[in-house]
């Protein structure tokens, strides 16, 4: 796949961005479904059966239907993308996942015109995700990007970290990569694509509204209620590194700022 | 038993309790320092300290029940814990200043967060505690009131649950778990019979 050529100049040139090791990104992830603390789903996630695994596309679309994630991959281009990684939490890395830009997948099964919003949903397998007995929120995770936001070109599907498949913790086998929002937009596993007419429910704007917004842009300027979003930490940067300034939109102002012309950031955080 | 085990803590003095403490605050500084406290040692250290804050907290609050319902007699090591309780929050709350918001909009912070604010609260009510843990402070202010005064170690530990508690994403169980304990604790000092006799005292 050329990157290059797929994508904005200023998003090639974050590939000049170090990436964290393999081992930080696979042992530091916040995963609920496996546990609240960050090593859990490390520990944790080995229980989930990722094949077969199949992943539902329906709604406003032409083509719904089952398909497998060996056919879904067998359509798509994958390429390697070096985003950075930044939680609501207020820590950050850089990650160089592989995988495919939505907009193709949503172009092969065919959107309808009046699809505005597309929802998403990861697994739910009590059996296999010791976090889901405690409800630390209202199981399975949902997500929900606006149609615009799931058709951008820096907007993919990952399915692999540094050339290997993404391993489950991660969100195996497929999941979202929004690189200029929080990470929990970024939901993992997913098992259902839904185009739709109305804004879906956001599982942890759902759960605390008035912490989480729909739209969830990394914005310095907007502040979670219990912390700033100002600066952050850089995770893998050492014990006494200094905190970063925030970016706009995590870096990725110029490609995506567009998206949100003349509405008001504080009001759709 | 129970008459062995105080028998044998007879001869513990309390400093062997000074003697001990900083053990787990090197332990853990040492363990991310060294890379063994995985990904994120700096949170991982403030989070670690601030448990050993809510352990001390209990630990401290447990003596008075443990002796009048398991006869088991710690009284002599509940200052010595007190003290050393102050200084894990200390520890708690620099390796927040230093290591994590590293003095950025500090003030803005415990101001605004619910959760520094309570936690800053618990600290800030704990330092005349700290400062009157000593004979002469006891003698100066006398025992009533001194006794009084350290009283305040009740509000601290709700302030510490809640603390927890605020500072959760999602529906939590630990935070939940140490705050039942708290109030557990705290219950045990409040004797049923004692608000028949304080309500006939103000009719007389």
């Amino acid at each position: 796949g050329g990157i290059a050529g797929a994508l904005p100049r200023s998003a090639a040139a974050q590939n000049s961005l170090e990436p964290n090791t393999f081992e930080e990104i696979t042992n530091y992830c916040n995963y609920y479904e496996f546990g609240t603390g960050k090593e859990d789903p490390a520990r944790n996630a080995h229980r989930l059966t990722i094949d077969p695994w199949t992943v539902r596309i329906d709604g406003l679309v032409d083509k719904p239907g089952d398909y497998s994630f060996a056919d879904i991959l067998s359509q798509m281009t994958v390429e390697e993308r070096i985003y950075r990684f930044r939680c609501v939490e207020a820590w950050s890395m850089v990650i160089p996942w592989n995988g495919f830009e939505l907009a193709d997948l949503l172009n092969w099964v065919g959107v309808q015109s009046n699809a505005k919003y597309v929802a998403f949903e990861t697994a739910l397998r009590p059996d296999e995700m010791p976090g889901v007995s405690s409800r630390v929120l209202d199981w399975p995770y949902v997500e929900g990007l606006r149609i615009d936001e799931a058709m951008h070109p820096l907007t993919m599907m990952a399915t692999g970290i540094y050339g290997k498949d993404i391993p489950k913790q991660n969100g195996a086998p497929m999941r979202l990569v929004v690189p200029w929002k929080y990470g929990f937009k970024s939901i993992k596993s997913v098992v259902r694509i839904s185009l739709v007419e109305e804004e879906p429910p956001a599982s942890w704007n759902v759960a605390n509204p008035r912490e989480y917004g729909f739209y969830s842009n990394v914005n310095p300027e907007v502040d979670h209620p219990r912390w700033s979003q100002a600066t952050e930490r850089r995770i893998g940067s050492g014990l006494f590194a200094k905190r970063e300034p925030t970016l706009m939109f995590n870096g990725y102002e110029e490609e995506v700022a567009g998206l949100y012309d003349g509405m008001d950031l504080r009001t759709f955080f | 038993m129970v008459d062995q085990i105080n028998i044998a803590l007879r001869r513990v003095p309390a400093w062997v309790l000074y003697l001990v403490a900083p053990l787990p605050v090197l332990t853990i500084y040492y363990l991310g320092l060294t890379d063994a406290l995985g990904i994120d040692p700096a949170k991982r250290i403030e989070h670690e300290l601030g448990l050993w804050s809510l352990w001390l907290v209990i630990a401290g609050l447990a003596i008075t029940p443990l002796r009048r319902w398991a006869g088991l007699n710690l009284l002599k090591f509940r200052r010595a814990i007190g003290v050393i309780t102050f200084f894990y929050l200390l520890a708690h709350l620099l390796t927040w200043l230093v290591l994590d918001v590293q003095f950025q909009n500090v003030w803005a912070d415990i101001v605004k967060r619910w959760y520094i604010t309570v936690g800053m609260l618990a600290f800030v009510l704990m330092i005349p505690l700290a400062v009157t843990s000593n004979d002469l402070s006891l003698k100066r202010l006398g025992a009533g009131t001194w006794r009084g005064l350290h009283k305040l170690i009740y509000p601290i530990a709700v302030l510490g649950a809640l603390h927890f508690l605020l500072l959760v994403k999602g529906f939590q169980w630990e935070p939940i778990v140490y705050a039942a304990i708290i109030v557990g604790l705290l219950a045990c000092r409040v004797r049923l019979n004692r608000l028949p006799r304080f309500r006939m005292s103000r009719q007389t």
